[in-house]
């Protein structure tokens, strides 16, 4: 991500690369011969030495805090990666200094800048489909499929773990979506082929009592070319699908066409919903988010995604773990498998001679 | 180079547009025969360039055409590096140097693997990247590629960091190691081709995305049919058809009104389509 960034913030006609500092000294000497930039592997020092507006933070998780309390208190807008740290209370505190010091905020949430995903949010907020009653948001990827990780992502004190890496994307876009829920219940986190961390997680998240979403996590299949994140949002007047690239509308009746949509199916795809951005690598969002927050340093806008968004998504998976390391209250298969036993006697149903019989 | 190419995007599951489609085509050639087979129609229908990823499946593919040499006597392949997928998944496993080191080639050529070894210690990117260039190119051994093609993760990748030596490191590795002409597909092109005249790589294959809803044309459309008009590299147009938004004919008017455009790549999966879009660019180019 980091080198993806770098890339993208060095295209960028509005901003100066100024330096660069990794961990890898191998790859700051690569960086340093062939592209000419000054290389640092002391955060500190660079920010001490070189005059900067900005910071764009792509670290491994449990650098975050730091580096941007330390960029923050020198003034500095800062861009973080996702997930902003690994503890909500952090991340609010972080949120609140950058908004008392009128910094500009921002986290790389991409998706929040995808244009299918947009398109829906315009057309939820319009309840096109009525009130919504259900959610079912699913991501989907082929990141670990063998035991053995050398990374941090393979490490739960590192951040590592789909709760931290994959879950929060889908956590995010559902917050942006429809709002952070009430409560989570039902949480099940799971490794499938990991061995510190969770590859998989699924839990019920409620948002009002006629309002709840399943979520769906799983970074271990690899029937999916790359990570692929689809939501489902049931209302009282019908349906819309959404992955990266599509959007499919079932409504049930829609009276004014003027919007170009009509009763039972729609189908609008990327090719037609998304602007072109002024250099692409990987996928307009990458670019897109890191304009937005040059465009925002300009203007004084606050992001789309910031700080306090984030801290939200890191809450939730918070309240996540939390959940899933609860004791269970399960309703236990009852092993005489007599469906009978779990009914009341007052409402066992009479057999049909039973009923005959009181009649006559 | 061929007016028509066959590209691959079908046979591997990417289509940009729809996610679902993707997946229909995913399991509809999971056989490398089902592959073949299309390959097969497009050569019957004159189509006998296939622009193709270094995905492992193409093994498969290669080792047919290496069997079939008198069958397709004049078929040629453009050859596109790396299969991004492939290195982002094993960096995110391995971390950046295990993944390099994890393609570098495992040839009991002793030569090979101390020459990994060291390029990958003294930074020599050039020797480096000579390697991976290697390791991709093996499974076309034996068979025509007369352009190679650095692909746009890649391509773009570097443009954004400022790293364009790279480019003159494929360009020289390819001319001298496989007599080939270089290719760099990008999504970036009006970026991408003044920063390769810059380095002495004049009039470069380049192949981009060209259609009529300008379609990931990045910055703009209009940056692009200036590009066009300049006539300053040799142009592939891909995603002519916007991965299936327009109708062709409509989609190949637009394309084919262009001289300076050499050759356009589309990719297909029945044969009445494939009829259909050879026959309406034949039509187009000639009017």
């Amino acid at each position: 991500m980091g080198l993806s960034h770098q890339g993208i913030v060095n295209a960028h006609p509005g901003i100066a690369l100024k330096a660069v500092c990794d961990s890898s000294t191998y790859v700051l000497d690569v960086l340093s011969k062939y592209t000419g930039v000054t290389t640092y592997a002391d955060y500190k020092k660079m920010l001490a030495e070189v005059p900067l507006d900005c910071l764009f933070v792509a670290t491994p998780s449990k650098y975050h805090a730091e580096i941007v309390a330390a960029a923050l208190e020198r003034g500095l807008h800062v861009f973080c990666e996702k997930p902003f740290g690994l503890d909500p209370a952090t991340g609010y505190r972080l949120a609140e200094m950058a908004e008392r010091k009128g910094l500009v905020n921002q986290v790389g949430y991409h998706y929040r800048f995808v244009a299918a995903f947009n398109e829906a949010k315009r057309l939820l907020d319009q309840k096109l489909i009525g009130d919504l009653h259900h959610v079912r948001v699913e991501a989907y990827g082929p990141v670990v499929l063998r035991p053995k990780g050398s990374t941090w992502r393979a490490q739960k004190s590192e951040g590592g773990g789909a709760l931290f890496d994959y879950a929060c994307h889908a956590i995010d876009l559902t917050n942006y979506l429809i709002g952070v829920p009430k409560s989570v219940s039902g949480t099940v986190l799971n490794s499938v082929f990991s061995n510190d961390v969770d590859d998989e997680i699924y839990s019920t998240l409620q948002y009002s009592d006629k309002c709840f979403a399943q979520l769906a996590t799983n970074w271990s299949d690899d029937s999916y070319r790359k990570m692929s994140v689809r939501l489902n949002f049931w209302g009282s007047n019908g349906r819309i699908n959404v992955d990266r690239q599509e959007i499919q509308i079932y409504l049930r009746s829609h009276e004014d066409t003027s919007d170009g949509l009509t009763k039972g199916w729609n189908v609008r795809y990327t090719t037609e919903l998304t602007r072109p951005v002024w250099f692409y690598v990987r996928g307009e969002e990458y670019s897109a988010q890191i304009d937005h927050f040059v465009q925002c340093i300009s203007t004084g806008a606050t992001p789309t995604s910031t700080f306090r968004t984030a801290s939200d998504t890191v809450l939730v998976a918070a309240m996540l773990r939390q959940d899933a390391g609860k004791s269970r209250t399960a309703v236990q298969l009852n092993p005489a498998g007599d469906a009978n036993a779990l009914q009341p006697p007052a409402s066992r149903p009479r057999s049909f001679m039973r009923s005959l019989l009181d009649h006559l | 180079m061929d007016r028509v190419l066959f590209g691959d995007n079908q046979f591997f599951g990417v289509n940009h547009m729809s996610e679902e489609k993707a997946r229909a085509q995913s399991m509809r050639f999971q056989d490398g025969k089902a592959i073949i087979e299309v390959l097969d129609d497009a050569y019957a229908e004159g189509v006998k360039t296939f622009m193709c990823t270094t995905h492992e499946r193409m093994t498969e593919i290669c080792d047919y055409f290496r069997a079939n040499k008198d069958k397709f006597p004049d078929y040629v392949f453009y050859p596109c590096m790396p299969y991004a997928h492939k290195y982002a998944n094993a960096a995110a496993e391995l971390g950046m140097l295990g993944a390099v080191r994890s393609f570098l080639p495992e040839e009991n050529k002793l030569g090979a693997l101390l020459k990994g070894g060291i390029s990958l210690a003294r930074q020599d990117v050039e020797g480096l990247a000579r390697l991976l260039i290697d390791a991709e190119m093996k499974m076309f051994a034996g068979l025509n590629t007369p352009v190679i093609f650095l692909q746009n993760v890649a391509t773009d990748f570097l443009l954004g960091l400022g790293f364009d030596e790279a480019f003159k490191m494929f360009a020289d590795c390819v001319r001298e190691r496989y007599q080939a002409e270089p290719g760099f597909i990008t999504m970036n092109a009006p970026l991408l081709v003044p920063r390769l005249e810059k380095l002495g790589i004049s009039n470069p294959i380049v192949c981009a995305n060209i259609n009529k809803v300008g379609f990931r044309m990045c910055p703009s459309i209009q940056a692009y049919e200036e590009l066009i008009a300049q006539g300053r590299c040799r142009l592939v147009a891909m995603s002519v058809l916007a991965s299936g938004a327009l109708a062709p004919r409509q989609a190949l008017e637009y394309v084919c009104q262009f001289q300076n455009i050499e050759s356009i790549v589309f990719g297909a999966s029945s044969r009445r389509n494939i009829a259909q879009t050879k026959q309406l660019i034949d039509e187009l180019t000639r009017s």
